[in-house]
């Protein structure tokens, strides 16, 4: 039984014994200077555990550990764009933390550690093990973000993180005792079964509003988002692209697979919660992010309205709600992972540069680059032709079909509004005045591949998403039937 | 027909766009000049493959004619085809960018980029005209913007940057609101495919029972409020008064030929969405609202021609004649009739090649003078014979002389208009004179009269480039003018099909109402 369980978590397993035996190496070594190599390492472990979960295992759910932990499609694809995330993110922030003196060989160790973390909330079939897989996800993270020690900032935005992230598992582990106390069971087969037998007792719904709380906090949903601003800023530019990406696929998959394996027929009951904070991210996100000169903080405000955009996707309770949400996932992934890659370049005589005034006049000195961007922001802002209109219109298709016209006409509107901001940057690259404040160096060939790449997908992707449109529907019938 | 002439078409300048972006290396004169001759190519065979199609194209076929399909992402089609009434616009729109490039060809900054632009452009202009899919036509619709921004806030003047910020958000929040309804029509329709499909907009009936929001009464339901959130876009788009203001802004910053594409074809595309969204999907909503739009476009006419009057700069005066010149449109369309619809398309064609040729009439003297300024020219006639003749020319067929294009489509939709509503016809036959008035006078002021000016002394006449550019227009204009059967017989029957699809739409939902109350 054991070895049939352990064989079902391999990857995570794989994953955890690296990092230990990382850890344990630059402990004996004490060497700094192994840490490039080693975050080198990491990405293509992640790489390699990515493929091989991508590859094998088509069509099969398993289960291991009595029901603790699910192993199926949507499992496979949550953990695929995870890994691959992961690994973009550590390839992007070498150079950059090596200059910066930053690069210790903890960051690649927590950053593996997180994404065990994640890997196992995506595959949680019991409360217990979603807060183990939370919290362990949730500590790396607390970490990293106060991961340049001498900077009060970014210590700021650790403590913050930290003090605002255990306020949300405190409300988490509430719900999660409230709901036992009234299901008698804390796994998801049970309490689907309990929620089915009738009336969902006032107990219970309590208990979902607690979890939906302490998820939205992780996934930063209004108005849950407080800390998001802050620790973007603080935090160093890569753990900030660390964050903006695989923290969120993961937590906005533990949303759906809590939503779905455990309250899947109270859909009523929880859709009209998450509509709510899904229209209250998106207008906010759209409107505080137009006063941001910061491009971090801009990213964060964006952050927010993104996730209130796929938030649609849950509040629909559909199979085609949950696909559009992963579809959209995948494709916010890759913008984020191209707009950092372009603002871990943004530098001036060797110091990072964050201001979005720099960027001005940028198309005459890297046109490509700007161009690339440019691509990039339409995409982040819905403008179609680009791959973001599709990734908002998936979420509006799932929205229409569910019955909530009201939800997606408010988000056309907020996606205007949004515009705003995208286009102030481009503004600014294309008709600019020529200031003094001036990036130059930048030549980074990795970054600038990460960008264009992204930049590409957004076009190409329009003609045929690769199969991961085919993917995500998969991965949507195995969560919700 | 199994053929993909219309996606090869659309496609092709965008595809020389992007071996220009990837190919062309260097900033010296001859990677410029490669940059203009590939435009120029590229724009030229399309617009002779799109000759070839107008060809094989049956005109007394109302259906939607080679159409080309495929699935597409997100359970969606592509799909496009073209009808009557849109092959017109194509055939616009391939026919006027070979000469965009050509008046393009002393732009000295950032060529490539500039070339990939208007590539672009063509590419999502003519997708506009032919999507059958509503997504793939928002698509086109709202990418235009893009391209059209950067022209103007790039190669523009120097309020370049204001006039492309309301340019850009004037129009986005339009099309927002048309997004907002497209997802209604598809939550009601549950399709996206505009006509031709099993089931498809065009033949889907919307609800339009009278129903009341808020204490108010909407007469004509659903119907109503969609067709006021397209109406919101395509007016922006039009543009009709009083959202007008974007467009003499746009069009006194634009570079010259920015202006030309943008008054050619751009405008068209409010009018195209009439005639394919509003009048045939939503004929109840159109009849409700038609005297307010009427309205409208009678004081557009009236209003802009007045304003047109005390202009100072010469692209402002002749945006604002276009404004005028699109109420016609609109009060054409809104007629319902036969001869209101075919003279709303020909003057939006007839508008395209004439105020095409008028922008370019004022960059021809301000590539020489580099100013729009009435006030800096008189008595041109003295050196610049043939400018004056081309200007003379396309000044009158602006006033709508008979024997030219703008004639034609005044006079249909004035006679249309005629039966409908009798007060509007007089209000808009009154602005057939003040365009008499502002035009005969800006003609007055820039090109009589003695050459007092010390500047205009070495100015010369145009080049043998220039002459080339405008042939076609002149051609087109006077072909138009004695033998507008050219056009009406393309769209005739199109034209027909609609106006027939319309009156029985209107006698059902009648029906239905006479049911309902007994």
């Amino acid at each position: 039984m054991i070895a049939a369980d352990l064989n079902v978590i391999l990857p995570e397993v794989i994953l955890s014994l690296y990092a230990i035996f990382a850890l344990l190496l630059a402990v004996y070594t004490t060497k700094d200077s192994a840490a490039s190599l080693l975050v080198w390492v990491t990405a293509g472990v992640m790489l390699l555990l990515a493929i091989w979960i991508g590859m094998t295992g088509t069509g099969t759910t398993r289960i291991a550990f009595n029901g603790l932990f699910i192993e199926d499609g949507f499992a496979r694809f949550a953990k695929v764009t995870i890994l691959l995330s992961a690994a973009a993110v550590l390839m992007m922030s070498v150079n950059y933390m090596k200059t910066r003196g930053l690069l210790r060989f903890e960051y690649p160790v927590l950053v593996a550690l997180s994404v065990v973390g994640m890997m196992m909330m995506v595959s949680a079939g019991d409360l217990m093990s979603l807060y183990m897989g939370l919290e362990l996800q949730s500590l790396a993270l607390y970490v990293v973000a106060s991961l340049r020690r001498d900077s009060v900032k970014s210590t700021e935005a650790g403590l913050k993180y930290f003090v605002l992230g255990a306020l949300s598992s405190g409300l988490l582990l509430y719900g999660a005792s409230l709901v036992y106390g009234y299901a008698g069971t804390t796994q998801f087969a049970g309490i689907i079964t309990v929620a089915q037998s009738g009336q969902t007792s006032v107990g219970l719904l309590f208990g979902i509003v607690f979890l939906i709380s302490g998820l939205a906090f992780k996934v930063s949903a209004v108005p849950f988002h407080m800390w998001t601003p802050d620790v973007y800023e603080g935090a160093p530019t890569p753990v900030t692209a660390f964050f903006a990406t695989a923290p969120k696929v993961a937590a906005m998959a533990l949303f759906a697979r809590v939503l779905h394996d455990a309250f899947g027929n109270a859909v009523a009951d929880w859709s009209q919660i998450v509509a709510l904070l899904s229209v209250l991210s998106m207008f906010l996100g759209g409107i505080a992010a137009i006063g941001q000169t910061n491009i971090k903080r801009l990213m964060a405000y964006s952050s927010i309205a993104h996730m209130g955009y796929a938030l649609i996707g849950l509040a629909a309770g559909t199979q085609l709600g949950v696909k559009a949400m992963l579809v959209y996932m995948a494709i916010y992934v890759t913008m984020n992972i191209g707009t950092f890659a372009f603002i871990l370049s943004m530098e001036k005589d060797g110091q990072p540069v964050t201001d979005i005034s720099a960027l001005n006049m940028y198309s005459k000195r890297a046109p490509g680059k700007a161009l690339a961007m440019l691509v990039l922001l339409f995409s982040l802002a819905g403008v179609p032709p680009m791959l973001g209109f599709f990734a908002k219109f998936g979420v509006w298709q799932a929205g229409v079909d569910a019955g909530l016209v009201w939800l997606v006409a408010a988000s056309a509107v907020a996606s205007a509004i949004g515009a705003y901001y995208y286009l102030r940057i481009v503004f600014l690259m294309y008709f600019g005045a020529e200031g003094d404040e001036r990036l130059d160096g930048g030549k980074n060939g990795l970054l600038t591949a990460f960008l264009v790449a992204s930049a590409a997908i957004m076009v190409v992707g329009v003609a045929n998403m690769f199969g991961v449109e085919g993917a995500a529907l998969a991965a949507a019938a195995t969560l919700v039937n | 027909m199994d053929h993909h002439l219309l996606s090869i078409i659309t496609f092709m300048p965008s595809f020389a766009a992007l071996i220009l972006a990837i190919f062309l290396r260097g900033e010296d004169a001859a990677a410029d000049r490669n940059a203009k001759w590939l435009a120029f190519i590229t724009t030229s065979v399309t617009f002779l493959i799109s000759l070839f199609i107008l060809f094989e194209f049956d005109p007394s076929n109302t259906d939607f004619q080679f159409v080309d399909e495929a699935t597409w992402i997100l359970g969606l089609n592509y799909r496009m085809g073209v009808d009557g009434i849109s092959i017109l616009f194509v055939m616009l729109t391939t026919f006027m960018m070979p000469l965009v490039i050509a008046a393009s060809w002393n732009v000295s900054s950032r060529v490539k980029e500039y070339m990939i632009a208007f590539l672009l452009l063509e590419t999502l202009m003519l997708g506009v005209f032919m999507a059958l899919d509503m997504v793939l036509f928002y698509l086109f619709f709202e990418a235009g913007l893009i391209p059209m921004f950067l022209i103007i806030g790039i190669w523009g003047g120097k309020d370049r940057i204001y006039a492309s910020f309301k340019f850009f958000l004037y129009t986005f929040l339009g099309s927002v609101l048309m997004l907002v309804a497209m997802v209604a029509m598809y939550a009601d329709a549950g399709t996206t495919c505009i006509g031709g499909c099993e089931v498809s907009l065009l033949t889907h009936t919307f609800a339009s029972e009278t129903f009341s929001i808020a204490g108010i009464t909407v007469v004509g339901g659903l119907q109503t409020m969609m067709f006021l959130a397209f109406f919101a876009s395509f007016a922006v788009k039009m543009p009709m008064w009083p959202v007008h203001t974007w467009l003499p802004d746009a069009h006194v910053q634009a570079p010259t030929a920015g202006s030309v594409v943008l008054a050619a074809i751009l405008l068209k595309m409010g009018g195209y969405g009439f005639l394919r969204f509003s009048v045939p999907m939503f004929p109840v909503g159109s009849d409700v609202l038609a005297p307010l739009v009427l309205w409208m476009s009678a004081i557009a006419i009236v209003y802009t021609s007045l304003v047109a009057l005390v202009q100072e700069d010469m692209k402002k005066l002749i945006a604002y004649s276009s404004v005028a010149h699109m109420g016609f449109v609109t009060m054409g369309i809104f007629t319902f009739n036969q001869q209101g619809l075919d003279g709303a398309i020909f003057q939006m064609v007839s508008h395209g090649f004439i105020s095409a040729a008028l922008f370019l009439c004022v960059g021809v003297i301000y590539d020489r003078m580099h100013t729009r300024e009435i006030d800096a020219y008189g008595g041109l006639v003295n050196r610049m014979p043939a400018y004056a003749l081309v200007f003379m020319f396309f000044t009158m067929a602006n006033v709508g002389l008979p024997g030219t294009s703008g004639f034609v489509g005044e006079f249909l939709t004035l006679v249309a208009i005629f039966q409908v509503n009798t007060w509007v016809a007089v209000v808009a036959t009154s602005g057939v004179i003040f365009s008499a008035a502002y035009a005969l006078w800006l003609y007055r002021r820039v090109v009589m009269g003695e050459l007092i000016k010390e500047s205009l002394r070495t100015i010369t006449d145009m080049s043998r480039r220039e002459r080339w550019i405008f042939a076609p227009l002149v051609a087109m204009t006077l072909l138009l003018g004695v033998y507008p059967a050219l056009v009406l017989d393309m769209i005739g029957p199109s034209v027909n099909a609609l106006v027939a699809s319309y009156d029985t739409a209107l006698e059902a939902a009648d029906a239905a109402v006479q049911t309902a109350s007994e």
